[in-house]
């Protein structure tokens, strides 16, 4: 027994960002028993920050203790040189069927595979079967425009004397995502090189017709599933884990549904998480028997319904699973297979910026929704700070964005 | 005892002035151009100018009725003193449990048959910073309360005596005899408590978030959230000006000025 997380000589020690409460990581470390074999595993969650100072300071000292290096794409986009190349792996496991757009982002902007995709999650709408009544006619729920959207929500408020859709603005609230993958990429095609521009101008003058009905508290709220669960809200956008527990216990209450479309296509936020082996990794083969049996249909399923992350592999989830993610699994399958979705990701290699720069997109929520500032202005004022940003980082850009490097604001 | 408090000074100021490419003010650019800045500057003065007026009367009027000695007069000092005890957080915690949509204050008024109010919401500026203000009234005012208390137990009762045979009504007496004298104490806490407001985040933190942002919380942000230490350095430093500025104006105001012509 050692402190390091890495069990001993012969285990695979499996250093990951994901699942580090305790109740989750005791659920993940089941899976992980039920599907290892005979391998033993060393599963250790941490900080990003810890995540990244031991990969890198290993890989600096050619002292790699890491099997496997578990995280979400933007963790791993950092070490995309220093990451096995998984060809090989990717090849034995390619019935398993990944969408195009994963695939592709497993390279993290090389020519071959750098991570197995491993989990995935998004943002969908959950609905409040009450609210349909509203819903505008010829508008088709599980295929809404913005404007469709727009027009749910006034009549909403008008039919029911207050309004009743929501957002998590709150200060732990993931708005803020709203606006990188959905509303900006749907309306402007873009996220950064867009951040500033006419179709950007527009995209905001929505967002503030969109705020002026919507529910005020949502200033406060930062998990939709509260206002959800007591019905203070009836339609809400949120990340998946955030809704679970407003739908589960009466999913036939519920409906979930992709987020709305604009002129520029359906943008959506995708968050995957991938394994990848670092380059000197000691256990490598066992790492790669590992990858092989946790990328099973059935061990994806069982994360599923364990910590409700969503499989990256092609499997029907249909048959035996709880009511509430049975309702999530089917939006997120219909908003990412939809004709015209538009795949954007959270921000790629920003370091300790990102924070600032998803901050950003808050500000321009602050003051255009709630100062009521001018929203070209506000663009302008902002989209200044984040081409600085920008301009110190010089990474390339990342979905929706084309992959110009280095990435600016136009 | 000057490596313990000027290093970290130094180090603080040079960290706000600091960038990538040596010495500059962007900093402070960024740290002005920031939507919360002004009204985190705004709020942070509103309350002051507003709290420590009623902190004063109300700590005042305490102290003086435990002076007049009534029944149970230890049992109201320490009373009155609890809030002391209680760190900021948990003060504000514990009044988001009284205003929050549903809590203490809602529950009443529903069972009083009337509409409950978002007290907290964004758009409620008024009740937001009533409840702010409440709170850091409640939780502060006793150490304004304490000193008051030390103070008037240093002045002899026989000056308000001799005052009192001299048919000096007890407004009187309070204006010549009781404040004058108080002067000190009234300074000390003064400045303490400015200071302190200045400092004034975590009820408003606990209470409103972000929608009621105050300097300090802003340094907090910019910290912690943001990873900026460079701006955040450059609230702290704004945050130390305005301190010291206060606490001399107040020194020289508040000079005894019989004292100054001898």
């Amino acid at each position: 027994m050692n402190t390091s997380g890495s069990g001993g000589k012969g285990s695979v020690s499996f250093l990951s960002t994901q699942f580090s409460p305790v109740e989750e990581r005791q659920k993940y470390e089941a899976t992980l028993k039920k599907f290892a074999g005979d391998i033993s595993v060393a599963y250790n969650p941490v900080d990003t920050g810890v995540f990244n100072t031991t990969l890198k300071s290993q890989l600096a000292a050619g002292k790699v203790e890491v099997g496997i290096a578990g995280g979400l794409h933007g963790d791993l986009a950092p070490f995309a040189s220093q990451l096995e190349d998984l060809s090989s792996l990717m090849k034995d496991l390619s019935s398993a069927g990944y969408s195009k757009d994963v695939a592709e982002l497993a390279k993290l902007g090389t020519d071959v595979p750098r991570y197995i995709p491993w989990i995935q999650a998004t943002y969908v709408l959950a609905i409040n079967k009450k609210a349909l009544q509203w819903l505008p006619s010829g508008a088709d729920v599980n295929k809404l425009t913005y404007d469709q959207y727009l027009a749910w929500a006034k009549a909403a408020k008008e039919a029911s004397g207050r309004p009743v859709f929501g957002l998590p603005a709150g200060p732990k609230g993931l708005h803020h995502r709203f606006y990188q993958g959905f509303l900006i990429p749907s309306f402007t095609g873009g996220q950064i090189t867009t951040f500033r521009n006419q179709d950007a101008v527009t995209a905001w003058t929505y967002m503030r017709e969109l705020w002026a009905n919507m529910n005020p508290a949502s200033a406060n709220y930062d998990f939709m599933q509260e206002p959800l669960a007591n019905g203070e809200v009836l339609v809400a956008w949120d990340h998946v884990a955030r809704l679970i527990n407003a739908v589960k216990d009466k999913p036939d209450d519920w409906q979930m549904v992709p987020a709305p479309s604009g002129p520029k296509g359906r943008g959506y936020l995708l968050i995957v998480g991938g394994m990848a082996v670092p380059k000197g990794s000691p256990e490598k083969d066992k790492a790669f028997e590992l990858i092989k049996s946790l990328s099973k249909p059935e061990a994806q399923i069982e994360t599923l319904k364990s910590n409700s992350f969503f499989p990256v592999v092609k499997t029907d989830i249909g048959g035996d699973l709880p009511g509430g993610v049975a309702l999530e699994a089917k939006a997120v399958k219909a908003q990412q297979e939809a004709s015209d979705a538009l795949l954007a990701l959270p921000p790629v290699g920003l370091g300790d910026k990102d924070p600032q720069v998803s901050q950003l997109f808050k500000n321009c929520f602050q003051e255009i929704c709630l100062n009521n500032a001018d929203v070209k202005a506000t663009l302008d004022r902002q989209g200044a700070e984040l081409a600085k940003i920008m301009d110190t980082l010089n990474v390339p850009c990342w979905a929706p964005d084309p992959k110009t490097s280095p990435c600016k604001v136009a | 005892m000057t490596l313990l408090f000027g290093w970290p000074m130094v180090s603080g100021v040079l960290q706000a002035f600091g960038g990538p490419e040596g010495l500059t003010t962007a900093n402070f650019t960024r740290m002005s151009q920031d939507p919360y800045f002004w009204s985190s500057v705004g709020n942070t003065l509103l309350l002051i100018v507003v709290m420590i007026p009623i902190q004063f009367v109300l700590a005042l009027a305490m102290a003086l009725l435990i002076r007049a000695k009534p029944r149970g007069a230890s049992a109201y000092f320490y009373i009155w003193a609890i809030p002391l005890a209680v760190s900021d957080l948990a003060a504000g915690l514990v009044w988001l449990t009284v205003f929050t949509d549903r809590g203490y204050l809602n529950s009443l008024l529903a069972s009083l048959g009337l509409e409950p109010v978002s007290w907290l919401a964004y758009d409620n500026y008024p009740s937001m910073f009533g409840a702010v203000l409440i709170a850091e009234v409640w939780r502060a005012t006793s150490l304004v309360f304490v000193i008051v208390v030390a103070g008037l137990q240093s002045i002899p009762k026989d000056y308000e005596e001799a005052a009192g045979v001299f048919g000096a009504s007890f407004w009187n007496r309070l204006r010549h005899v009781t404040l004058p004298l108080l002067r000190p104490s009234l300074q000390t806490a003064l400045i303490l408590r400015t200071i302190l407001a200045f400092q004034t985040f975590a009820v408003a933190l606990a209470l409103t978030g972000q929608n009621f942002p105050l300097v300090v919380g802003e340094t907090y942000r910019w910290y912690t959230g943001l990873q900026d230490p460079n701006v955040a350095s450059a609230l702290a430093l704004v945050v130390m000006a305005v301190s010291m500025v206060t606490a001399v104006g107040y020194l020289k105001l508040l000079r005894d000025q019989t004292e100054a012509a001898r």
